[in-house]
């Protein structure tokens, strides 16, 4: 199928959905009390960004976003380098790192709280602690699985360890980092979200909380709908990033277009 | 034979420790091999006779069990730096421009990245890839990919040069382009070679000498043999020719029997 085919559809079955929502809630046969209209949905999505009452909010929400992706990919990347090739590192804190990852670490939320506060400190922890495994285990399985022909190649041909690290296991682990950002950015704004839901005064998750207490499901759902679109645009900025460069990987690409 | 050969393998065995329920393994046991100076040496061995560990051993990529490797008189610690090594499968950095991937032995050494670039630049056109420096190995085809891996070893003028069944995942046209090729490089200044494969005919086109591998475990060597055939070679060629079925005969009949129970063993 040609790609500008492909784009209109998945554009109409997107309209489909808001229409079949609007028409279920029109007739009440979903009550509009709990689902919402659409209309009114998009209407609030608008006053928002007229107005520009959601940019303070979508700023810090993005921030922390940001943040915690940063930090967290780039201690995934060390952490995930470093445990990959020391034997004794990866042994010692083998049984921590699976306690770590197999504990819910959302619940860590209300503990960042009471320790950094309530500003966007506490939301960049969080969002760090879910981050940082996704590309701490994509990192460090592939740096173990890179090409043993590969480094004996480089280490005949001269290289020293500093060299093996800057020139063989870091563009590999970069090819793996990549294959795990996907996932990285909507954890982060998971971490993001979350923390703001549990206790802060400002973000777009201050505003679904503050909705919710007064039962105003249009307003959570303007602010989900907001989320979401900023998801897709930073998922999109990764692809690109991607796609400068993963140049070298045969169909990266369009494989990875998820 | 000289007796301080470029690279000599004395009473070289090589055991891999067990694994789980696996006894240990000796995949060559007491081999003696030299090679002289500017000498080409063929190994040839049915499947699985160790070829390879051998020539890891000659590279210093591993350390024999027993026995020890003397590079020009000198014993062999770690990496042998005076040899170049060809490997079986993909050894480029597909994440490097066929370009880059010429430079890189030259960066590791600290050469100036200019210089080095216009040295790979003229490797590059003796190879044959002129025109491809700029792509990244998944966009050259295999025998592309082989004469970068050939510029990649042989810009840093090794006095040895390993080879691990370079050519065998060509076909057959390019294959033996490939092979012409070596010959012609080969020709200008003579390295000694250290050639490892299982095609016989291939061993016999290039060498000076083919060796030859009893089936594994515990391979050894059961026969050398010198190949007096006039150069310079075309590999197409000379496999018509009477004196080459003359030695092909000969090297087969010592070969045969190896093969079938290295086969025999596959099965059982």
């Amino acid at each position: 199928m040609r790609r500008g085919t492909l784009v209109v559809c998945q554009i109409g079955l997107f309209v489909g959905l808001f229409v079949l929502w609007h028409v279920l809630t029109a007739t009440e046969i979903l009550p509009k009390f709990f689902f919402g209209e659409p209309l009114v949905v998009l209407m609030r999505v608008r006053d928002w960004f007229v107005s520009g009452k959601i940019y303070p909010h979508l700023g810090v929400t993005l921030i922390e976003t940001i943040l915690a992706f940063l930090i967290g990919t780039a201690l995934g990347l060390v952490f995930g380098l470093w445990l990959a090739l020391s034997d004794f590192a990866a042994k010692l804190l083998n049984p921590y790192i699976t306690a770590l990852n197999s504990m819910p670490r959302v619940i860590l939320a209300p503990i960042f709280a009471v320790w950094f506060g309530l500003d966007i400190k506490s939301k960049v922890m969080l969002g760090i602690t879910l981050v940082f495994f996704i590309v701490f285990f994509s990192v460090y399985n592939g740096v173990r699985e890179v090409s043993p022909t590969i480094l004996a190649n480089a280490r005949m041909l001269g290289a020293n360890g500093r060299q093996l690290l800057r020139h063989v296991y870091l563009p590999s682990a970069t090819a793996w980092v990549f294959s795990s950002l996907h996932a990285s950015v909507g954890m982060a704004f998971v971490g993001a979200v979350v923390g703001e839901y549990l206790g802060s005064a400002r973000g777009v998750g201050y505003l679904i909380l503050q909705a919710e207490g007064v039962f105003d499901i249009n307003t959570v759902f303007a602010g989900v709908l907001v989320l979401t679109a900023c998801a897709l645009v930073l998922d999109y900025a990764v692809t690109l990033a991607e796609r400068r460069l993963l140049r070298w990987r045969p169909g990266s690409v369009s494989s990875n277009a998820s | 034979m000289s007796t301080m050969g470029t690279l000599n393998l004395e009473r070289v065995t090589c055991t891999f420790p067990a694994r789980g329920a696996n006894a240990g393994y000796t995949a060559v046991a007491d081999v003696d091999l030299d090679v002289a100076e500017g000498e080409f040496v063929s190994v040839v061995g049915p499947t699985g006779c160790g070829k390879s560990t051998l020539l890891n051993v000659a590279a210093g990529l591993l350390a024999p069990t027993t026995g020890r490797v003397t590079v020009f008189g000198q014993n062999l610690q770690g990496i042998n730096t005076r040899a170049g090594y060809l490997f079986q499968s993909e050894a480029l950095m597909p994440w490097r421009t066929a370009l880059q991937n010429v430079t890189a032995g030259l960066e590791f050494r600290g050469i100036a990245a200019e210089q080095a670039r216009l040295h790979a630049t003229d490797w590059l056109r003796r190879v044959g890839l002129s025109a491809h420096g700029h792509k990244y190995p998944h966009e050259l085809s295999g025998g592309m990919r082989k004469r970068v891996a050939l510029a990649q070893t042989l810009i840093l003028d090794p006095k040895i040069l390993l080879m691990d069944e370079p050519f065998s995942a060509l076909d057959v046209q390019t294959r033996s382009l490939m092979e012409t090729e070596l010959l012609n490089l080969w020709a200008q200044d003579r390295k000694s070679v250290m050639f490892v494969t299982h095609d016989l005919e291939e061993a016999i086109s290039l060498s000076d000498r083919v060796v030859v591998m009893s089936a594994g475990p515990a391979s050894r060597l059961i026969g050398e043999f010198a190949i007096d055939l006039p150069r310079p070679r075309d590999v197409a060629e000379i496999r018509l020719t009477p004196g080459f079925v003359e030695i092909h005969k000969l090297i087969w009949t010592a070969l045969r029997d190896e093969v079938q129970k290295a086969y025999s063993l596959s099965l059982s």
